[in-house]
Formats: structure tokens, C-alpha cells, sequence
């Protein structure tokens, strides 16, 4: 019975030590899927325009030609040291790929999580507590729609929608040329850099860009998040600590606020965590569909060119987000549910 | 209905009218086959300080009761007939008013503990939220002396105050629930089988303090179980409740000495202790309450059962003592009533059966 204060940093500790084997088995795992697939990664990205012994050069200094195992160590030792490796394609170094496009991405997740929360968490707390009413079946249909609809078709509709009500509103890339050329990159985070420079209209310009690829892929997150939150609120709604709450006269607004909802809330933490894979993949189809300057379109020419070091550094980088990203939620449910942490 | 009379005073000279007074208080659920009439005509009253226990088989109607008497019912469900809390009619409150006084005037004890403290929230955010939506103007300083004070009496170390609710154990949560019910002084609580979930060493803890409540807070409780030795050790009245209605109330004692109504004398036959010998129990099951048995709902299951109990409902009657019981066959022991041959010859065996598929 130690002091549930004193518990957290350890806790903490613990959860930031397992972050080393859980990165060894997802470099695990993505080094074996890779080496899995057919066909030779040097003659399918650049088979055809260079003769027999230039290939063999190629995989000579790739270290194609080792064993698998000394290529696994060498590999793990690379990531270690944030080396990802370079493109085969264009030679370029994957580190540099993301940290030039890497804040496009980051910017557009970060918006799609805000949007989906700002419409998913209050919807799904309307829908749980007036559940079966007109209002729960029309979030619910709503909830259903944003999920099943694929996210090019939303983002279509969009464009077509917008182009028709707002002329001029942008629907494509993550800024205007002329606030490219303004805004001298940094961070490489675009809108960080312009909101750095103090450019109030090139700040404007980038955030209407953000509007459209934001609410598509925040839409299909919020379908998720509205019927995670409303199951959970009617699961915490018949709590006996809700009835409880109810038989000391508190009042039914602050019942549902700080006792339903805010024990819903503790598996929806974790289960958003783990729906940040799910956005990794969306943000590439998203990404595409809005001609986004991110990793995911970096990906999908990589993945068509079959650069195979390309697209090796960028899953491993796209695992490393989500093992870091796993545990950050841990330590949230911890901060939220003092019962965690023992 | 004639009215009730009482000591107006007891030997310390305090005021011991009633708190709450029932009559005739009905509760009901609706459901997909037609309502379930849970409470069906209800009626007793409790004194200041006074402990009255309610016993009765699952699914009697005693926790709806319980429940019913707080407002503390589920979408669907419905009161009717008449209930007084210091003289006021609870049944035309508006539910805002009704929900002002719940956790002020009338406080409820719950069966699982483990179960019923905010997980997310310390011991002090419970007490400080309980004690601001009462008073909204109260000092922090205030609220920590009110908390701390009631936990003392609970047994609970001020230096658990900050604590959360999982680093206590099963009879420490219900201790503590205990003071959160009582540190609004509450006139008036319901216990609902407070000790059930706990083992028999903080069950005698539990009973133990409930017993001493009138001592400290003059609070009226309302122990609903359906463990008997509880009330004999704790309650001054106890009712025993049947398919909705009390079937007999009393003086603690001389229900269990002098039981009026044959269910009441099942009951106690049917408690084990270390000297039973044999296991006793009730043949059958308590009614469906959607359609209970006509007349007395207990005579297809009772061994004193004559013809009159399928026919006519008894008439609630004083039967000496203290004590007021509805049983025609007690009425007839206590020579109240006089039945013709025909009313007063035992209900035949095939009947019961019938009785029971109606």
C-alpha cells in the first residue's frame, strides 16, 4: 500500500524500458517481412537500365551478398544509430525523406486526431447518455458512415463540395507556391516555421490548406471514437458508482461529466493509442488523394519504384512512431487511472 | 386510515415522532409483459433514531422498496400512494427537489462497496463533491473538518484522506461509505444488505456501527437483509415483506419470539445456526409480481393455507404487542375474526397447484 504519487515514476520507468524489446521485435518483423517478399530488391528498382556486373557492383555495396544474419545485425545497428540507409532509386538518405517531409505528415495527423476527437468525443457522450433516442440514432448512423466510407471518396466529395460553395478554397497541397517560396524551412515543419517567422498570412494560407485532408482522414477517426465513447458511457452510465453518485444528490450534469465520462474515457485512451497505425495508413491514402507533400507519398513512390531501402526505412521509422506512441498512452491511462499504476 | 399513535417522548425526552411515515406506497417497473408491481401497498412508519429491519426472500420488493422510498428508481418505473419525510409529501416534490434532498435528508448504503467509490477519484474529491453540492459555499477548511471528523468515527486514519478507493479493502470501503453517507447527517437512510459482499468479522464491524448511528447522528435506517440474526442484534421493528407487501411488522423481538404470520415463522425456521440440525426451507418460490396469486400471495406456499386465504385478501390488523400482521389464519389464532366452517376448512392440496399456475 505505497502512496499512488510514488508509484507513477516508477511506473514510468518500467513502461520506458520495455521500449527497447518491443522496438527489437518490430525491427524484427519488418526486416523479415522484407526479406520475405520475392524477387531481387536491386534488379527491381534498377533492373534493365544497368548491365550484370554493375547489379552485382549495386548489391555488393548494399551488402546484399552477406549472410541474412550479418545483414539483420548490421541493420539493427544502423536503426540504432537513426541511420535508415540510402534509396537505391535516387540515393537519397531516408533520414533526409523524413526529415523533410516528415512535418507534412505530422501536421496532418495531428489536425485529423483533433478533428476526430472535437466531433467524436461529444457526439459519443450525447449518443451513450440519450441512448435509443432519435439524437443516438442519427450520431450512430452518422458514426457508420464516417467509418465504412473510404477515405479517397470522402476526400473526392470534399473537393467537389468545396469547390462548389467556396471557389478558391485550396484542395490540394499543404501550402500556396508563393508561401513555399516565403516561408525558409527549419524545423521542416511548415506550419511551425511560418508561425516561427511571425507570417500571419502564410500561417492562414497553410492551415486553410490543412481543412480539407484534416476533416477526411478525422472523419474516419471520428466514427471510431464516437461509438468507442458511447458504449463505454452506457457501460459507465449503469455503474454502481454512478448510482451511488446519484443517491448523494449530485447533480445528473456532473454525474455524467466526472463519473461516467471520465471512466469511459480510460479504455478509449488506449484504444485511440492503437488506432494510431490505422491514421498512419490513412494519412497515405489521404495523402494521395490531396497531392500531400508527406511520407505517405513519399512511400507510395518508393513502394511503385521498389526501392526496397526506401520503403525498408520508412516502415521501420513508421514502427518506431507507433512503439513510441504505445507508450506515451500507457503513461496517460497511468496520469488518468490511478489503479494502472500498481 | 386510523392514525398511529406513538410515545411522543422516550425516557431521554427526545422528540420521537416519525421521520417517515408510508401508506399504502406502491412501486412499479413497466415491462414488455405488463407492470411489475415490486411495492404493492405499503405502509409503516419510522421514528427518529429508530432502526427498523426489512427482511424477505430475493426478489420480494425489499431493495425497490429501499429504493423507491429515496426516488432513486430506473427510467420506467413509478410511485404512487402516500410518503411523508418530516411531514412533507415526497410524492408531489418535483424530482429537483427530490434530488436536493437525497444525500442531504435521506442517504442510501449500498451492498457492494468495492463497486460503488468514483475509481478515478481520491477519498477527499468524493467527501469535498458530496459536501459543495449540498452547500455550495462551504470552505475548504470546513470540508476537510466534516470529512475527517465523520472518518474518525468510522475508524478510517486521516491519513488516508487522500487516498484512492482501491487502496482499501472490502469493509474499509463500505466504512467509508458509511461516512460519505453520514457526513451530511442525513434524518433519514437506507441500508441495502450492507454487509452481504463481506465476510462475517466486518460484517459484526459493520452492524456494529450502524447500531450506533442514533448515538452519534440520530439517524433513522431502514437495514434491508435477509440474514435475521443481523436484525436481532441491530433493529428495534423489523418487517417481513412478501411479493410486494409487509406481511407482518413488529417489535424485533417479539416477532421472533411470537412470529404472527406463517411466512414470518418459515423464515425463522429456515435460518441456519450452529445448533440446526436439519435444513428447513419454503416450498416453492416466491411469485412472478407481474401476476401474483390472488388473494394472500403467500397461500400456495403456505402450510396453514384455508379456503378463505385463495379468496380474500387479509386485512392488515393489529395483533397485540406492537405488532401488526395480514394473515387470516392469525386472525382466527388471535380469535379477531370468526369464519364460517366452510372459510376456515384447509385449502386442498390439488387447489395449490392450480393456485399456482394462475
Amino acid at each position: 500500500m505505497s502512496s499512488a504519487s510514488g508509484s507513477l515514476p516508477r511506473y514510468i520507468l518500467v513502461r520506458l524500458a520495455l521500449v527497447l524489446p518491443m522496438m527489437w521485435v518490430l525491427l524484427t518483423v519488418v526486416f523479415i517481412l522484407l526479406r520475405v517478399a520475392p524477387g531481387d530488391p536491386v534488379s527491381a528498382a534498377v533492373g534493365g537500365k544497368l548491365n550484370q556486373e554493375a547489379l552485382d557492383a549495386r548489391r555488393a555495396t548494399l551488402g546484399l551478398d552477406r549472410p541474412l544474419i550479418t545483414q539483420y545485425l548490421d541493420y539493427l545497428g544502423n536503426v540504432a544509430h537513426l541511420d535508415f540507409g540510402k534509396t537505391i532509386s535516387d540515393n537519397r538518405p531516408v533520414l533526409d525523406i523524413i526529415k523533410d517531409q516528415g512535418g507534412a505528415t505530422l501536421t496532418l495527423t495531428l489536425g485529423a486526431f483533433l478533428v476526430a476527437m472535437v466531433i467524436g468525443l461529444p457526439l459519443g457522450r450525447l449518443a451513450g447518455r440519450y441512448r435509443d433516442t432519435s439524437a443516438d440514432a442519427a450520431i450512430r448512423v452518422f458514426g457508420v458512415v464516417t467509418y465504412a466510407a473510404p477515405i479517397f471518396w470522402t476526400g473526392i466529395m470534399f473537393v467537389l463540395l468545396v469547390v462548389k460553395l467556396f471557389p478558391g478554397w485550396p484542395t490540394n497541397d499543404i501550402a500556396s507556391v508563393v508561401t513555399k517560396f516565403e516561408v525558409t524551412p527549419k524545423s521542416h515543419i511548415l506550419l511551425f516555421d511560418a508561425a516561427l517567422e511571425g507570417n500571419g498570412s502564410a500561417v492562414s494560407d497553410i492551415l486553410k490548406h490543412h481543412v480539407l485532408p484534416c476533416l477526411t482522414l478525422g472523419l474516419l477517426l471520428s466514427g471510431v471514437i464516437i461509438r468507442l465513447v458511447r458504449i463505454n458511457v452506457i457501460q459507465a452510465m449503469k455503474g454502481d458508482y454512478v448510482e451511488a453518485a446519484r443517491a448523494r444528490g449530485i447533480s445528473e450534469r456532473r454525474v455524467v461529466r466526472y463519473h461516467a465520462f471520465r471512466n469511459a474515457l480510460v479504455p478509449v485512451i488506449t484504444v485511440i493509442g492503437l488506432q494510431v497505425a490505422i491514421t498512419l495508413s490513412g494519412a497515405l491514402v489521404t495523402e494521395r488523394t490531396f497531392n500531400w507533400p508527406g511520407l505517405g507519398t513519399e512511400l507510395i513512390q518508393y513502394v511503385t519504384a521498389r526501392d526496397y531501402i526506401a520503403v525498408q526505412g520508412l516502415v521501420t521509422f513508421f514502427a518506431l512512431i507507433v512503439v513510441v506512441v504505445s507508450v506515451f498512452v500507457d503513461i496517460l491511462t497511468a496520469l488518468v487511472d490511478p489503479r494502472v499504476r500498481y | 386510515m386510523t392514525p398511529i399513535e406513538l410515545e411522543e417522548q422516550d425516557a431521554t425526552g427526545v422528540d420521537r415522532g416519525p421521520v417517515l411515515e408510508a401508506r399504502d406506497l406502491r412501486v412499479w417497473y413497466g415491462t414488455d409483459r405488463g407492470p411489475v408491481r415490486a411495492v404493492d401497498g405499503v405502509s409503516f412508519e419510522l421514528r427518529r433514531g429508530e432502526i427498523l429491519g426489512l427482511v424477505g426472500e430475493s426478489g420480494c420488493g425489499k431493495s425497490t422498496l429501499g429504493r423507491g422510498l429515496l426516488g432513486l428508481l430506473p427510467d420506467g418505473a413509478a410511485r404512487d400512494g402516500e410518503l411523508r419525510f418530516q411531514g412533507r409529501d415526497m410524492l408531489a416534490l418535483k424530482p429537483r427537489e427530490q434530488h436536493a434532498l437525497r444525500g442531504r435528508d435521506l442517504g442510501m448504503i449500498f451492498q457492494e462497496p468495492l463497486t460503488r467509490l468514483n475509481p478515478l477519484m481520491r477519498i477527499s474529491e468524493h467527501f469535498s463533491e458530496t459536501l459543495r453540492t449540498h452547500d455550495k459555499s462551504i470552505s475548504k477548511a470546513e470540508i476537510e473538518r466534516r470529512s475527517l471528523d465523520v472518518l474518525r468515527v468510522m475508524g478510517i486514519p486521516p491519513t488516508r484522506f487522500r487516498a484512492y478507493p482501491h487502496e482499501f479493502s472490502g469493509g474499509m470501503r463500505q466504512r467509508l461509505m458509511i461516512a460519505l453517507t453520514l457526513v451530511m447527517r442525513p434524518a433519514f437512510v437506507v441500508a441495502d444488505e450492507p454487509t452481504t459482499a463481506l465476510d462475517v468479522l466486518v460484517e459484526a464491524q459493520i452492524i456494529r456501527i450502524l447500531h450506533d448511528l442514533r448515538r452519534e447522528y440520530d439517524t433513522s435506517l431502514l437495514l434491508i437483509t435477509h440474514n435475521l440474526g443481523i436484525i436481532a442484534e441491530a433493529c428495534d421493528r423489523v418487517a417481513v415483506m412478501y411479493a410486494g407487501e409487509i406481511v407482518e411488522i413488529g417489535e424485533a423481538r417479539e416477532v421472533f419470539s411470537r412470529p404472527r404470520h406463517p411466512y414470518t415463522r418459515e423464515l425463522l425456521r429456515s435460518t441456519i445456526s450452529l445448533r440446526t440440525t436439519g435444513l428447513n426451507y419454503i416450498e416453492g418460490a416466491p411469485p412472478d409480481l407481474v401476476d401474483p396469486p390472488p388473494a394472500c400471495r403467500f397461500h400456495p406456499r403456505c402450510p396453514d393455507a384455508m379456503n378463505v386465504c385463495a379468496q380474500r385478501h387479509p386485512v392488515d390488523r393489529d395483533h397485540g404487542a406492537g405488532t401488526r400482521a395480514a394473515c387470516w389464519a392469525a386472525d382466527v389464532a388471535q380469535g379477531l375474526v370468526k369464519l364460517d366452517d366452510r372459510e376456515a376448512a384447509p385449502l386442498p392440496r390439488g387447489e395449490i397447484s392450480v393456485a399456482d399456475e394462475a
